[in-house]
């Protein structure tokens, strides 16, 4: 098999496709962030709040 | 006015971001925050107790999220009987701009997720009513009762009246009398709400086979069935005042509102709305009701909010258990 066969895409994408591909793309990764902050924010108030209380 | 169905024929059609929030039932998720809400700033008030305002702020939101999961598994599971019906042919699925798989996938991700941020900016219990609820609505309500007995949205509707209970369980971490009280609530108001719009869609109902009161019982039962409840909801309405967390600004609006909701179903029974020989104004009726049902819930929860987090709770003295 050649090389080229295999990086040719079987079902090739308008540019409208791509385009909602990339921003469902975008939005996937922004959410993904903001999961991830949020967490780290709960994780510091969490430990924030345990300190006093252990000390 | 042109379908998204029909221009899916002429052109493909990509999801938007507002694909995927359609998809998630924004404005039933913003009911559920809201009375999520309520019951967290009642638990506050009667409890003493009070959490980190980012905390809660984050539980609330997964409240959002949750029921947002709970909405795309819905939305997965119906996407069969969602295009045969007028009111459902434009969402995101039928209308081909999301996959059915990546719905139910979307869902799954955000069930995860939702009870994942509970569990950490709350509790245990919380998060576990949480699950409870999106199980609920998504496998017990969707899956096994909305094909299979007409006294699906009755069962059902405790999905939809769990967020108070959530709100609550967010402050304290426990159930109480009053949490199941703003359950209660929810739970009876359901049945009126949604079979008076089953009354206007009752022949899309019965062309998607789903064994709406309506299709099953006739028109007449239906009416009768909306007056019963919505009796028995004003009557209940009046718990809170007796229990000590619904104060005098409550009791005038649960007053007021209750006799309306009763005289609207009372009109209602006596019109001859959801028959084919109903006239404009009778049909009319059923629009009222149902309008006005979601503006009852709303106000008699944003009244609790106004007593319980702006100080303006004074009980009635006399009624109070």
């Amino acid at each position: 098999m050649s090389g080229e066969t295999d990086t040719e895409s079987p079902c090739p994408l308008s540019k409208e496709a791509l385009a909602a591909r990339k921003r469902r793309n975008i939005w996937l990764g922004l959410a993904l962030a903001g999961f991830v902050i949020i967490v780290l924010l709960i994780t510091m108030v969490r430990l924030a709040s345990g300190i006093p209380e252990r000390m | 006015m042109t379908s998204r169905l029909e221009t899916d024929s002429v052109q493909p059609a990509y999801a938007t971001t507002w694909a995927y929030i359609e998809l998630m039932k924004p404005r039933i998720m913003l009911l559920v925050v809201f009375t999520a809400l309520v019951g967290l700033v009642v638990a506050q008030s009667v409890s003493g107790l009070t959490i980190d305002i980012f905390m809660v702020s984050v539980a609330l939101f997964a409240v959002g999220l949750g029921s947002g999961a709970a909405g795309a598994i819905n939305m997965w599971y119906d996407a069969d009987i969602d295009k045969l019906m007028h009111r459902t042919a434009n969402r995101p699925i039928p209308a081909g701009l999301i996959p059915r798989e990546e719905a139910l996938s979307f869902g799954i991700i955000l069930s995860c997720a939702s009870v994942l941020l509970m569990w950490m900016s709350s509790n245990l219990v919380s998060a576990g009513i949480l699950l409870a609820s999106i199980i609920y609505y998504g496998v017990v309500y969707t899956i096994w009762l909305k094909r299979r007995t007409p006294q699906n949205i009755v069962i059902g509707g405790g999905a939809g009246a769990l967020p108070p209970v959530i709100g609550w369980a967010i402050v304290t971490g426990s159930f109480s009398l009053e949490a199941w009280i703003l359950f209660a609530i929810v739970f009876l108001w359901t049945p009126p709400h949604f079979w008076a719009l089953s009354l206007l869609a009752k022949n899309e109902y019965k062309l998607a086979k789903i064994p709406m009161l309506p299709v099953t019982h006739g028109v007449t039962n239906t009416r009768t069935q909306i007056l019963v409840y919505s009796v028995v909801l004003a009557l209940f309405s009046s718990f809170p005042i007796l229990n000590g967390f619904g104060g005098i600004l409550y009791a005038i609006t649960a007053l007021i509102l209750g006799t309306v909701f009763v005289w609207m179903a009372i009109d209602l029974k006596f019109s001859e709305a959801g028959s084919e020989s109903a006239s404009s104004i009778d049909r009319l009726k059923a629009v009222k009701l149902f309008g006005f049902s979601i503006l009852y819930l709303f106000l008699m929860f944003a009244v609790l909010l106004l007593e319980h987090g702006f100080g303006m709770h004074y009980s009635v003295q006399g009624l109070v258990m």
